[in-house]
């Protein structure tokens, strides 16, 4: 029942949020700080965890191959297809549920507790569509490009592994990287993003929308959030996989 | 004027305000007073829609605010302004931008025109020079200030406040009281006041509703508060030691 509970409320909560802002100007000027705070902001952990993602896919693939049939192009190929398909979409959209969705619950959830949303209300403003409208639109657009950014620093990582260990030639690599390559694969990987962008923000803006208490139940809403979006990516990126690669 | 009229609210199982009819005149300062957890807040809730009433109507000058949809509130909520007990100031904005907020929100008028406003409210609140701070620079009574600024940008009919002395010294309250009191007589503005202090009620209480266990206990004002024979409204304003004192 809780739960059935939950997404009732969610339904009506996003709603609320898919209206037409009451200002042009004050939507643009929010969207670009959301675009700093939700995007830019995290360049750094997903180029980190990006490089190393495909560099420890690399030296994983290199070292796992023995037998001589097998190109070391395989290399440059496993690297491409993991990050592309899973690893980049995937476990960065994680690692963004991890670091932008508690970010997205806790402000709004502080801002519940502080009366700033009651304030927002009283005004005559639609504190739902205010708040969350612009993370969302800006989780969509940011995304999908920190996850292309994410792609081809993933490749080069395993690149630099290989040059450095010295494991598979700069020759094989790319060659590996440009064997069979599907473009769909790209639109297969960003339609998920898309997806998952809207999860992360989405749920996020629900549980601290929804934060009734104090500090403590920021702190609680900012893991449920966290939590619930995980989960739902996990079992989407399933359910999406299962639609769109079969 | 705002009338309540007839409010019921209920939380689960507990019926929180039973009953409650009051007027609030226009050009005064009316206080809500009663014990924590009494309904006051719930009340003040009720009156500006942050809470749905479960029966009974709020009427702004004769408009009934109880029927109206979000859209049709709208009109109403930018002739409101409100104070609430922690400022409720917005943190990533600084003085000027929170003040400039319900301007920007909802009028047209060019950034010189809109920055000559908010420069004129915060110089009513005796501020100067903190326009470009943020709010987590500012002292508690400063952020009342900022916060009754922002709730006078707009020129309001009516204007809430809820608890403004909570975590106040006496003289940073009393300060804010008179403020709350002048500008509601200098803009004939319909003010409701929340409060158990009872500083705010002497000094200000043109109007006194007491309310007590959610339901309107006792009316009056502050001459007539200090010698009614209300048993539960004595306990109220004697039940420190200081008052006690004075009254013996």
């Amino acid at each position: 029942m809780k739960l059935f509970d939950s997404i009732g409320r969610y339904v009506i909560l996003m709603s609320r949020v898919f209206t037409k802002p009451q200002k042009a100007k004050i939507f643009r000027h929010r969207l670009f700080d959301e675009f700093q705070h939700l995007g830019i902001e995290s360049l750094g952990i997903v180029a980190f965890i990006s490089m190393f993602m495909g560099a420890v896919v690399a030296i994983q693939t290199a070292y796992n191959i023995d037998s001589p049939l097998i190109p070391l192009s395989m290399v440059g190929f496993t690297v491409r297809q993991s990050v592309i398909l899973e690893f980049s979409p995937t476990v960065i959209s994680l690692i963004l549920a991890g670091k932008v969705g508690s970010r997205i619950a806790s402000e709004i959830g502080t801002m519940r507790v502080t009366e700033q949303i009651d304030a927002l209300e009283i005004m005559g403003v639609n504190s739902a569509n205010h708040l969350i409208f612009p993370k969302i639109v800006a989780s969509l657009i940011m995304n999908p490009i920190l996850i292309v950014f994410s792609m081809w620093l993933g490749i080069l990582g395993g690149w630099i592994a290989m040059m450095a260990s010295k494991l598979v030639t700069s020759t094989d690599y790319v060659y590996g990287i440009r064997l069979d390559f599907e473009g769909f694969t790209i639109f297969y990987a960003l339609f998920k993003t898309l997806f998952f962008a809207f999860i992360i923000s989405s749920v996020s803006g629900f549980y601290g929308y929804e934060t009734r208490g104090g500090a403590l139940e920021v702190g609680q809403a900012s893991t449920k959030a966290v939590v619930v979006s995980s989960i739902l990516i996990i079992l989407f990126n399933l359910v999406l996989t299962q639609l769109l690669l079969t | 004027m705002i009338e309540a009229k007839q409010i019921n609210k209920t939380f689960g199982g507990n019926h929180v305000l039973k009953n409650v009819s009051c007027m609030f005149d226009r050009g005064k300062t009316n206080l809500i007073i009663g014990q924590s957890g009494s309904g006051k807040t719930v009340l003040m809730k009720c009156l500006v829609g942050l809470f749905e009433v479960d029966s009974g109507q709020v009427i702004y000058d004769d408009r009934n605010f109880s029927v109206m949809n979000f859209e049709q509130r709208k009109n109403i909520r930018q002739e409101i302004g409100m104070l609430f007990q922690g400022s409720a100031l917005f943190d990533s904005m600084t003085v000027m931008e929170n003040v400039m907020f319900p301007l920007n929100m909802f009028t047209v008028h060019p950034y010189e025109e809109k920055r000559e406003r908010v420069n004129f409210v915060l110089k009513r609140v005796n501020l100067e020079n903190v326009e470009n701070l943020m709010p987590s620079e500012l002292s508690g009574g400063m952020r009342k200030r900022v916060a009754i600024a922002r709730a006078i940008a707009m020129n309001p009919k009516y204007l809430f406040c809820d608890e403004p002395n909570s975590g106040l010294d006496p003289q940073t309250s009393g300060v804010i009281d008179l403020l709350i009191k002048e500008i509601t007589e200098e803009y004939q503005i319909t003010t409701i006041v929340n409060t158990h202090d009872m500083n705010s009620v002497l000094s200000t209480g043109d109007t006194v509703a007491f309310i007590f266990k959610g339901e309107l206990w006792w009316k009056g004002n502050k001459d007539t508060i200090l010698h009614t024979d209300n048993k539960e409204l004595n306990d109220f304003v004697f039940g420190t030691e200081l008052t006690s004192r004075l009254k013996k």
